[in-house]
């Protein structure tokens, strides 16, 4: 069998009953809309170019606060992982700051920033930072000591050694967690722009909150499909291939 | 910049150590790894450390490499004080301690690409040369985890040696392979040793290994450590870790370090 037939029948299996189960009536469509209906709605969409708008503006809030997150997270897991004050300080922080649900920041961005575009920077990089700097710190700390002192004799100190040793020795951990950071920063900025209503640009959280709103669930459904194939992409093109060369590297994982 | 030292000027002297004495804190004991120990290596020499575990010779590897500092005592490297690690003592561990991340090329570059003065090209061609030298011309890009032990440690002899090194510090470097791995690379060790004209002080508990491959070979005991003995070892190269004369020596030796023995560790001896 093909690698591809394999999950195209599954979901064509998964439209077909959706579609059958919406034929005969079994859901009213005030709750849920026929695929046929989802469709249009993407045509439509496509068309008044408001859902390429809504996926423009949400996607650079996330890559904005997920930049920002990689920068301050990277470099401060580095510091808590090598550093002893940091760890006891600043580490603690993180580690309390990473229980807290990044909606839960909403409230204050909201107070502190305004309904501004501010308000929801604040908030993915809330939602982001804190899972990269542990991550970090985790891939910091299971570098085996025996590198360092490899690069040592052979003439590496200091700078050298973070940028050629500790850095790449540390980055299937530090992979998985801007893996995880990246979906943080996704969760957190969708509960952002459905909690909070901006007036500089409407993104998909927002017009999944208004199909709500004006009971159009097909755009309800339909935003909700989008959200989960931006995310399934982004993992099939970024993460997976250096996933899977860090495998081919290491030796690890099971190809 | 120092004078170029020829033969008849360089120090017959390629490391001294001078009384030195090193302690541990290990889980709230002290232990006393090295005790007073004097050693002076010539250059070109072989030297073999043997001894039990815990009896302090890899310490004495690290001090010599600069990786730790004594808490009394000195360590000299061509008359001049060790303070740090340099690249004319490269140090070999017993895991290869090769970097998952890079190929067999790029390990064996990292230590080159320390070394200023030298091109791109320069640094691709010493690396090939040594690669050849241990015989792995053909895996120049393979991944480290694609690799044998044996040859593993062949790689991380390479990159020991790329950048041309006076002292290659060895610890323990053929303990995990098997016996038919470790053989080939004795003769392999013995053959660069000669050809590079390297001054090696190897580190092991295997008393054949230390005959087979030392001109000298130096007996240490645990508990502190000491230096207990020292056997000059005249065979002619290249040894055969087979041979009747060798297992003579090997035979002497062992019993010198079993007296040395606590009750409990006579195992090691083998």
């Amino acid at each position: 069998m093909k690698a591809w037939l394999a999950p195209v029948l599954f979901f064509g299996l998964l439209l077909g009953v959706w579609q059958i189960l919406a034929a005969t009536g079994f859901w009213s469509p005030i709750f849920m809309p026929a695929p046929l209906e989802v469709a249009r709605f993407f045509v439509a969409g496509v068309r008044d170019r408001s859902l390429l708008e809504a996926t423009g503006v949400t996607l650079k809030r996330l890559l904005l606060g997920y930049g920002a997150g990689l920068l301050l997270g990277l470099p401060l897991g580095l510091l808590t992982a090598r550093s002893i004050m940091m760890e006891k300080t600043l580490g603690l922080l993180a580690l309390g700051l990473q229980t807290l649900p990044s909606v839960c920041w909403a409230p204050l961005a909201l107070i502190w920033f305004g309904q501004t575009e501010s308000a929801m920077f604040f908030i993915v990089i809330m939602g982001s930072v804190w899972s990269i700097l542990l991550a970090t710190d985790a891939g910091v700390r299971n570098v085996p000591p025996i590198f360092l002192r490899a690069a040592q004799t052979m003439g590496s100190h200091g700078f050298h050694s973070w940028i050629h040793v500790i850095a790449p020795a540390s980055l299937p951990f530090v992979v998985t967690g801007m893996k995880q950071g990246w979906a943080f920063a996704w969760r957190s900025l969708m509960a952002a722009e459905i909690y909070i209503t901006i007036l500089t640009g409407l993104g998909l959280g927002s017009l999944l909150h208004y199909g709500r709103e004006v009971h159009a669930m097909e755009q309800v459904i339909g935003i909700m499909l989008l959200i989960i194939a931006i995310g399934l992409l982004t993992d099939r093109l970024v993460f997976s291939p250096v996933e899977r060369y860090l495998h081919l590297r290491w030796g690890t994982g099971k190809n | 910049m120092q004078p170029i030292a020829t033969l008849e000027h360089a120090p017959a002297e390629k490391l001294v150590v001078r009384a030195i004495s090193k302690r541990f804190e290990v889980s709230r004991r002290t232990v006393h790894a090295l005790d007073n120990v004097t050693l002076k290596i010539r250059e070109g020499e072989f030297v073999c450390l043997v001894g039990p575990s815990g009896c302090g010779k890899s310490t004495l590897l690290n001090l010599i490499a600069g990786l730790e500092r004594p808490d009394t005592g000195e360590v000299l490297a061509d008359l001049k004080p060790v303070i740090g690690p340099g690249s004319d003592r490269m140090m070999m561990f017993q895991e290869s301690a090769l970097f998952p991340w890079l190929d067999v090329m790029g390990n064996v570059l990292f230590g080159l690409k320390l070394k200023p003065n030298l091109s791109r090209k320069e640094r691709r061609e010493i690396a090939q040369f040594y690669l050849k030298l241990v015989g792995l011309e053909n895996f120049v890009h393979a991944n480290i985890h694609e690799l044998s032990g044996g040859m593993k440690q062949r790689v991380a002899l390479a990159r020991a040696l790329a950048p041309n090194p006076k002292v290659l510090l060895m610890d323990e470097p053929f303990a995990a392979l098997d016996a038919m791995t470790r053989e080939q690379l004795y003769g392999d060790l013995q053959e660069i040793w000669a050809r590079r004209k390297k001054t090696i002080l190897f580190v092991t508990h295997n008393v054949r290994e230390a005959v087979c491959l030392g001109d000298r070979v130096i007996l240490f005991s645990p508990y502190p450590g000491r230096i207990q003995e020292q056997f000059e070892i005249d065979l002619p190269r290249p040894r055969d870790i087979n041979s009747v004369e060798l297992a003579r020596f090997a035979t002497q030796i062992t019993r010198a370090l079993k007296q040395y023995l606590k009750p409990d560790l006579q195992e090691v001896a083998e």
